[in-house]
């Protein structure tokens, strides 16, 4: 490891309110039911395979994968179908869903899988192990994990990126893995390796985890080419680009994928499960989730069955009457919830439940851009948001996108957080992308 | 409790927002003004105070018309007019007519801000375009110095500072104001010269000492002579992150670099450049007036260029041109240049290997 911490330029340093760090993971009591999204993912969604009234087994496949680019779904508890049909997903839109009913009788402490020799599988084996899991990266961004460690044809992946950054502010599932679960991590490691042929292996930590650091260093056996790195603690410091650039100095090309440059990058949640859930060939079921905010009396990190309502999760939590919003994910990127009645979904890495004085005010006022550049200073891809604010706000939406690298804009929110004028940058970005995408579809 | 009935806000991320909004970054630059202008006060008397007041009022009450008569929300709220006013008074001499303070203030604000948009708009500094039309409107009010520390400031103005409007201003009036004063301290003679004009226009030229240059013992506009405070408010504003020293370091080290070549080659005609960074307004120009944010560049390459380029003018401006001072015109110089500047100095976008078209 080197002395001096690495990092990325720009970038920014919110406010950490990691309050949920020092206690240990705890499980929450069983829901009565659960609500299994058939998308949970990116990609097509996968496909059911049980009926309603069917009984099923805790960890038993109940939906197979859609496609490559898609996931197997395994039932979180056991119990019986209830229905299989349309819910509230997290987007706010109707989507389908299995909900089973927790069987109050049996033994949720059984789980279906069979047990496999994972060191005897070759890569291309290991690649389908993971898609049976129905392993997504659990930092959020719930890309199918198979689908990074097989990287396209022509394209070779020399090193695997680790990610322990968590760099939003509130989310301290990551930290707690890498305490909790660390031999997983370095197992889920090995196997990303192998899956991808890939020469070494490079786990990254912000530097204010220093007992995570630890905890990875000691785990980490001297023969094996597993690296670990301290980055400066800043936001975005965990997003794929910018560990790209902090660790190895390389750039994702404009509209590439990291496996452009020889990169797969894995957040330590995705690893450790893949390590716990390989060698048993169980599936995906539960997560751990951070769930923080003023508005809850007992906040913590829970372990939590997939499809658990987050109603349920929040009033186990102890959510007061002050809530006045429910963010799924991080506050810098995580998006507010419609309804109590959603499902916790794979990606879920945060429940949020903050006051008034935590969130930004809604109706702030909104003065001209003063040019003040802490925008600029601030985008850690080195757009210029104020001159792509001022475009938006003249709906001058093509420009944005052909000269002003609007499609390079990965909405990380920096410029948005820093702005004095309370612009909603980030807000308008995403309009004029949808436009565009819009304009260009029906050309 | 009842999750039924909750009621959930919905909003697009982020969540969080950093505190500071455009109130309170103008409204700390205020802050650091007040000490400038309560050393201007010290050493110049009622007056200065009389003149800094009427430009501020000048300013704020431009905008607030304004915003009436557009049917707008005042916008005076956000400090930035009273930020323009104090600047605009801190640039003028102590015995300003009050009246001219006045139109300045006016002129700035209505002409540099108001007419182009408000606030962000304008590709002037206001406090700096409302200054230069005093400047070349009434070159003789503008240049019109009163020595620093007279005793009976604090009871007396100078006599300039009530002139009725667009009469002539009483210059021997303020000449025996001066004399009188002086006389009392038993000092006579008073070339009613700043530094500056004394180095340029002095039959050999002369140097006042740096020290009393750094001190702010010296004539000169009211807020421009304390070097040494107008540096401690600057570094305040530095260390709350609101104000770009890029751009000042990058001017004064230009300056300082130029006049140092020059002073190497004839040390009797030029002055050394400790003389040239402490004497007029440069560092207060450097500190309050090009680091307007509006105004100025905002690529990080981009501020060291402006700032090396309104360095640069104001040496050349005061060694060869007809006016002894050349900050004010170099920075709005660099106000004109600096969307040029802007473009040329674009950063690499992050993963675009090819130059950008722009
Ligand atoms: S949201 Fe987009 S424009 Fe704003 S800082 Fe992040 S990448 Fe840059
Ligand atoms: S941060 Fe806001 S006010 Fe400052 S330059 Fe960017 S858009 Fe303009």
């Amino acid at each position: 490891m080197r002395k001096m911490a690495s990092t990325f330029p720009h970038g920014i340093h919110p406010t950490e309110c990691k309050h949920t760090a020092g206690a240990a993971t705890k499980r929450l009591p069983w829901p009565p039911e659960v609500t299994v999204l058939l998308s949970q993912h990116i990609g097509a969604p996968a496909k059911a395979l049980v009926k309603k009234g069917q009984q099923v087994k805790r960890g038993e496949m109940v939906a197979e994968a859609g496609g490559f680019v898609s996931v197997p779904m395994h039932a979180p508890i056991t119990g019986k179908v209830k229905s299989v049909g349309l819910t509230l997903n997290p987007r706010g839109d109707m989507a389908s869903a299995i909900i089973i009913e927790r069987d109050a009788d049996a033994d949720q402490e059984e789980i279906v899988g069979d047990a496999q020799a994972i060191d005897d599988l070759s890569p291309e084996e290991l690649v389908q192990a993971v898609q049976r899991a129905g392993m997504v990266g659990l930092g959020g961004a719930a890309f199918p994990t198979h689908v990074k460690l097989s990287p396209p044809k022509g394209k070779r992946v020399d090193t695997v990126v680790v990610n322990g950054c968590e760099c939003e502010p509130y989310l301290t599932t990551d930290y707690r893995v890498m305490l909790e679960e660390v031999t997983w991590i370095v197992e889920g490691a090995r196997l990303a390796r192998r899956a991808t042929g890939a020469d070494e292996v490079v786990i990254a930590i912000e530097n204010n985890k220093p007992e995570a650091l630890e905890a990875i260093m000691n785990a980490v056996p001297n023969n094996e080419p597993i690296s670990v790195r301290s980055l400066t603690t800043k936001y975005p410091q965990g997003a794929e680009k910018m560990l790209s650039r902090a660790l190895l100095n390389r750039d994702v090309p404009s509209g590439g994928l990291p496996s452009d440059v020889g990169v797969a990058c894995f957040n330590v949640a995705t690893l450790a499960k893949m390590g716990q859930l390989l060698p048993k060939g169980q599936g995906l079921i539960e997560r751990i989730v951070t769930v923080s905010g003023g508005g809850v009396s007992r906040p913590g990190n829970y372990i939590v069955p997939l499809g658990t309502s987050l109603r349920f999760v929040l009033e186990h939590a102890g959510m007061t009457d002050n809530t006045c919003t429910i963010i799924n994910g991080g506050p810098m990127m995580g998006a507010t919830m419609p309804s109590l009645d959603i499902p916790l979904a794979k990606g879920t890495s945060g429940l949020l439940a903050l006051t008034k004085n935590e969130i930004r005010e809604s109706n702030a006022h909104i003065f001209p851009c003063i040019r003040c550049a802490r925008c600029v200073d601030a985008c850690p891809m080195f757009l210029n948001p104020s001159m792509l604010g001022l475009l938006a706000r003249k709906e001058r939406y093509e420009s944005m996108g052909e000269t002003h690298n609007l499609n390079d804009c990965f909405e990380c929110g920096c410029c948005s957080y820093v702005c004095p004028s309370n612009i909603p940058l980030v807000h308008l970005f995403r309009v004029a992308k949808a436009v565009n995408r819009e304009r260009s579809a029906s050309k | 409790m009842n999750s039924e009935n909750q009621i959930l806000r919905l909003s697009t991320s982020p969540h969080l927002k950093a505190n500071e909004d455009v109130p309170a970054i103008m409204f700390n630059v205020v802050m650091a003004l007040i000490p400038v202008a309560l050393f201007a006060i010290v050493s110049f008397g009622i007056s200065a105070f009389f003149v800094i007041a009427t430009s501020t009022v000048a300013c704020v009450l431009t905008e607030h018309l304004s915003c009436v008569i557009a049917k707008k929300t005042t916008s005076i709220r956000d400090w930035s007019a009273v930020v323009t006013g104090i600047i605009l008074g801190l640039t003028l001499p102590p015995g300003t007519p009050l009246w001219i303070a006045a139109l300045g203030g006016v002129f700035g604000v209505g002409m540099a801000k108001v007419l182009f948009g408000g606030i962000g708009c304008n590709c002037f500094n206001p406090a700096l375009v409302g200054r230069a039309f005093l400047q070349i409107a009434f070159p003789v009010a503008i240049t019109t110095w009163t020595p620093s520390m007279l005793p009976g400031r604090f009871t007396h103005l100078i006599p300039s500072t009530l002139t009725t409007p667009f009469m002539k201003m009483n210059l021997e009036g303020v000449n025996n104001y001066i004399d009188t004063a002086l006389a009392t301290t038993g000092v006579d003679g008073w070339s009613g010269a700043t530094p500056l004009s004394m180095w340029k226009f002095a039959d050999t030229p002369q140097f006042e000492s740096s020290v009393r240059l750094f001190t702010g013992m010296v004539p000169g506009s009211t807020g421009e002579t304390a070097s040494w405070l107008i540096i401690l408010c600057g570094l305040y504003l530095i260390w709350r992150k609101m104000m770009n020293w890029r751009i000042t370091a990058g001017m004064l080290l230009s300056a300082f670099l130029l006049s140092g070549a020059f002073w190497l080659t004839d040390r009797a005609a030029y002055p050394d450049p400790v003389f040239m960074l402490f004497s007029g307004g440069l560092i207060f120009g450097a500190t309050f007036m090009a680091t307007d944010m509006v105004a100025s560049p905002m690529t990080s390459a981009g501020v060291w260029v402006y700032g090396a380029f309104i360095g640069i003018v104001t040496v050349v401006i005061r060694i060869f041109g007809a006016l002894p001072e050349g900050v004010m015109f170099a920075i709005l110089l660099g106000n004109a240049v600096s969307p040029l500047i802007n473009q040329i100095t674009q950063p690499r976008v992050y993963g675009i290997t090819r130059k950008r078209k722009a």
